[in-house]
């Protein structure tokens, strides 16, 4: 058997664990969100970017933009946009553990964060890192989402917007980005949802989380099926309401769609 | 009327792939202050581009754009202040979907002419009131017809009260019965002086409205002069040829 009665009323006896983890991870969950959406939205912005800030070299005496030749190249050349797809290639193409464990063993190394319990239970020097390493890893990926969502919206919008004199910023801000946001919502919920999931990965670097529960309480019972299954349900009963409110946005957001 | 000269066209060129596609292959015109300017021609002869041009939707390989005498071709001038002066109607309307119809009208007044919320909306509500469509201030776009849409457009770009209105075929993607409301509003708009540059195959409105047509093919001005020359004495072959097949 690999369930037994006995073993889950040893899981009962550590339920503060749980709920300690259970705080841990929501925060975990939750700060990620939020740095993780506002650098994405920045690398995105950046990637899609018209800045040239070379172009003066490709300006010939006429105030002209020079077709070709090296100088031409040098003029289209946009740093900010090369910077922020060195940033998001890099962070998909490596394991999220390789960085966990970059952030935390060696950028963090030799910076001093004070040791105290956030909450009484989170022990915020490595609580930190995870967040740090989780946010830069989900900004990489909630980046190509807002990016795919803005190319998504017509180049008229941009057109008439660009036409009545608006900024670059003023149609992003005014005009794509409400659009983009509300077209990519689910895409959105899915991330946040995998965030979620995602976060467990910091029981590796010793933040208190469900899985860290799991893991204590095995060693203190030796049962490993039964926390297993407990957090399989905390996990879910965060993951599904989640998926359930930001439909609820969706379904807000999307006035003016119907008639 | 006066004729001082709004924007001025200088062998303007507008080139793809290299100069494989001549969009536009050195176009010069003058357009006055009050001028109705139609602009016609067969499909793919860079009508689009040279309007799209005018106010740098469509950045020019070479030449240069005269707007109230300053060239807007010039990089280092802010092209954000030239362009709220060109008011700018489209085939497909760009509406702002997820805005209101009042919202999509005093956003521009109010975001770059930094003008008073009240006060652009009393001036868009009188826009509003002049194309019979006032009731319809708080709908969203998809709530209205594509004649109502076009209608809308034109008095969005009217908020920014532009020196000179361009419209790019404003009636191509509209049903037959609703070509009418939109041309209505166009003449009006003429009517009081506005400065207009139109792409159209109206050949109606042409006629009756316009002060200048412009014929373009293949990316180059083939011939210029007032509706009746245009249309009751057209010289080039490509003029006479155009004409049988659409008149
Ligand atoms: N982005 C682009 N890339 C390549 N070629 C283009 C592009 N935009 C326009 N062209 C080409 O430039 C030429 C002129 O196009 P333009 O849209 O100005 O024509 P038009 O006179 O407006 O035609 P229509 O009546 O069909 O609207 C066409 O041959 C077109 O294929
Ligand atoms: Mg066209």
């Amino acid at each position: 058997m690999f369930f037994t009665q006995e073993g889950f009323a040893l899981t009962w006896d550590y339920r503060q664990l749980f709920i300690d983890g259970l705080v841990c991870t929501v925060s975990l969950s939750a700060l990620t969100v939020i740095f993780g959406f506002i650098l994405a939205l920045v690398l995105a912005v950046m990637r899609l970017s018209n800045w040239h800030p070379f172009s003066f070299l490709a300006l010939d005496k006429n105030g002209h933009l020079r077709e070709e030749g090296f100088l031409a190249a040098l003029g289209r050349f946009n740093p900010v946009s090369f910077i922020a797809s060195i940033y998001v290639e890099l962070f998909r193409a490596t394991p999220m553990l390789v960085q966990l464990f970059i952030i935390y063993y060696v950028v963090f190394a030799d910076i001093d964060i004070p040791s105290f319990k956030l909450f009484g239970t989170i022990r915020f020097e490595r609580f930190v890192p995870g967040v740090v390493a989780l946010s830069l890893n989900s900004a990489a990926y909630l980046s190509e989402i807002i990016r795919s969502g803005i190319q998504s919206i017509d180049g008229g919008q941009t057109e008439a917007a660009r036409s009545l004199g608006l900024t670059q910023t003023q149609n992003m801000r005014f005009i794509i980005l409400p659009q983009a946001i509300k077209n990519i919502l689910p895409a959105i919920a899915n991330e946040f949802v995998t965030i979620i999931k995602e976060s467990s990965i910091c029981y590796t670097i010793g933040v208190g989380e469900i899985m860290y529960a799991v893991a204590s309480i095995k060693g203190a019972t030796f049962r490993i099926a039964e926390p297993l299954v407990v957090a399989t349900a905390v996990y879910f009963c965060l993951t599904f309401p989640t998926s359930k409110i930001i439909e609820h946005f969706e379904r807000k957001m999307s006035v003016g769609d119907k008639r | 009327m006066t004729n001082d000269k709004i924007i001025q066209v200088k062998d303007l060129k507008k080139y793809y792939k290299k100069g494989v596609i001549k969009a536009l292959d050195g176009v010069s015109v003058d357009i006055n202050r009050g001028d109705v300017m139609v602009v016609i021609g067969p499909s793919g002869s860079g009508k689009s581009t040279l309007l799209r041009s005018l106010n740098l939707l469509e950045e020019p390989t070479a030449g240069s754009i005269i707007f109230e005498g300053v060239d807007i071709t010039n990089k280092k001038i802010d092209i954000n202040k030239h362009r709220q002066k060109m008011g700018m109607v489209f085939q497909h309307f760009n509406l702002f979907p997820h805005k209101t119809i009042l919202e999509n009208m005093i956003l521009a007044p109010v975001e770059v002419k930094k003008i008073p919320a009240e006060q652009a909306k009393a001036k868009a509500m009188q826009l509003l009131e002049r194309v019979g469509l006032a009731d319809r201030a708080d709908a969203y776009p998809i709530q209205l017809s594509g004649g109502q849409k076009q209608r809308i457009a034109i008095v969005r770009a009217l908020c920014m009260e532009p020196d000179v209105m361009l419209f790019d075929e404003p009636t191509s993607a509209l049903d037959p019965e609703m070509v009418g409301e939109v041309l209505d509003v166009m003449k009006e708009l003429a009517n009081e002086g506005m400065t207009m540059v139109v792409v159209t195959h109206e050949m109606g409105f042409a006629r009756e409205v316009g002060n200048r047509v412009l014929f373009m093919a293949d990316g180059k001005l083939v011939e210029e002069g007032t509706p009746e020359d245009i249309f009751e004495n057209p010289q080039s072959e490509r003029l006479q040829d155009f004409l049988s097949k659409v008149l």
